[in-house]
């Protein structure tokens, strides 16, 4: 019991303690996740318009880069696009003249994720964006709709339920890999944890509760998408379920 | 680009590949193996076994791998040497090693990810072929092996070879709690010879080359096995 309160004393938020600490990683965690999910929904939006409307060149490059990216570990990726990424910016930083500059972690996790992100999403989305009835667009072009009337009013409500699970699945993915932030010594959730876990000798105590935050961002994800689902899908027919 | 380091490292490289090999292929196996009954249990199991095993499920793919792996071995691990007598014991030379940990970590979370995907697996067994097997007068655990269990295993044969690229794709974890395989050697000659990109570049190549013979051998061993149908 003493020992107990002696680990609850350690978790508080003050200088003593490492409740602010675990706080701000989870910030950090949640802020990269946010981020690499938007850039790589904006890449596979992208990538699966080019894959679909695209000439060869554009479907090869791109069925190279989704492959490539699903076929090496995160963890390698990232330790490539961090140390490659940064040293390129820099380069042509210098080329034109201007000092080269330090790119924050932050920036260059979500560039990272973002891009393996990307890779996954440009398949959830073309899936969807395939498995549109085409009488629906037909029938959208018939009545004088323009390419982008179109894309707006029929395309993207017919693709979001189509696509929901696929990109909730991604999204609890990208939460997941941020963790691996912590192996180049980005300071979020886990590497937060490890710090504490170090400092303190509490190992076990501190990873059972990072655990326990990282499932509960699962968790309340998993409702807000299922709600989110059962919204976008109002007046779909239901397919003898 | 410079590779002068490769012949002095290429025994440690092979030696690493043919960790990262034993890492997947005991990971897959013993998960395999749990995931059958987890799976089982979510979908004909008393809620005594069903819960547990979904609570199982939900735990392990709602946390990072990163954390249960240190989790194990940084956790667990420290709380061993305390324990009476475990110094003393047979299974101290393997609580003392940083191999088996990975090998459970691994483990549990391909039986985490495998036993959801078998439990949609036994539940599209169509209804009709366990009745036949029932109205033919089989025991119940006759019934598991001759039909639930070889259908449920035809239906997720598809998945497996996505489910071993993902296990692959997460053995360089493995790294961080010193066990030294392919990423881990990277790691070394990348400390060792200061060269950032060349290392890197020839184990996501390792990588690459694995992901490929998995794909080629899954997509032979799927043509041998009878089509599902329905």
């Amino acid at each position: 019991m003493d020992a107990f309160l002696e680990f609850l004393n350690i978790l508080k938020f003050s200088d003593m303690g490492w409740g602010d600490n675990l706080f701000y990683g989870l910030l950090a965690t949640l802020e990269i996740a946010i981020g690499a999910y938007l850039l790589g929904t904006s890449i596979g939006f992208a990538g699966a318009l080019g894959k679909i409307n695209g000439g060869p060149v554009t479907r090869f490059c791109l069925g190279t880069y989704t492959t490539l990216v699903r076929a090496v570990p995160e963890l390698v990726l990232i330790l490539l696009l961090y140390y490659a990424g940064t040293a390129l910016v820099n380069e042509v930083l210098m080329s034109l003249g201007y000092r080269p500059i330090d790119i924050s972690g932050l920036i260059a996790g979500i560039v990272v994720l973002g891009v393996v992100q990307g890779a996954y999403s440009t398949e959830v989305i073309r899936g969807a964006l395939q498995a549109i009835p085409k009488g629906q667009l037909e029938a959208g072009r018939a009545f004088g709709m323009s390419r982008w009337t179109l894309f707006r009013r029929i395309t993207i409500p017919a693709m979001i339920p189509l696509a929901l699970p696929g990109m909730s699945n991604l999204w609890l993915i990208v939460t997941k890999d941020t963790a691996l932030l912590a192996v180049v010594g980005f300071q979020e959730l886990t590497l937060t944890t490890r710090v504490a876990a170090g400092t303190t000798r509490y190992y076990l105590e501190f990873f059972l509760i990072a655990a326990a935050i990282y499932l509960s961002v699962t968790l309340i994800s998993n409702l807000c998408f299922k709600w989110l689902e059962r919204r976008s899908s109002r007046g779909m027919t239901s397919l003898g379920h | 680009m410079e590779w002068y380091w490769l012949g002095e490292y290429a025994p440690k490289l092979l030696s690493g590949t043919w960790l990262t090999i034993q890492l997947l292929v005991m990971a897959v196996f013993f998960g395999m193996l749990l995931a059958i009954p987890i799976g089982l249990a979510q979908v004909t199991g008393p809620k005594i076994f069903s819960l547990p095993a979904r609570a199982f499920c939900t735990t392990f793919r709602g946390t990072p791998l990163l954390i249960q792996l240190w989790l194990l071995y940084y956790g667990l691990g420290s709380l061993f040497p305390y324990m009476d007598g475990i110094r003393s014991s047979f299974i101290w030379p393997y609580l003392r090693d940083a191999f088996p940990y990975a090998i459970v970590a691994f483990t549990l979370s391909v039986a985490a990810y495998e036993g959801e995907i078998m439990r949609g697996a036994f539940k599209n067994v169509p209804k009709g072929e366990l009745e036949a097997g029932i109205a033919s007068g089989m025991s119940r655990f006759q019934l598991l092996r001759r039909i639930w269990l070889p259908r449920a295993l035809q239906n997720v044969m598809p998945t497996l070879a996505g489910e071993m690229v993902l296990t692959l794709k997460a053995t360089p974890l493995a790294a961080t709690i010193t066990v030294y395989e392919i990423f881990g050697v990277g790691t070394i000659i990348r400390q060792e010879t200061y060269r950032i990109y060349e290392p890197l570049l020839l184990i996501a190549g390792v990588y690459i080359c694995l992901t490929g013979v998995i794909v080629v051998l899954f997509h032979w061993l799927e043509n041998r096995v009878p089509k599902a149908s329905g």
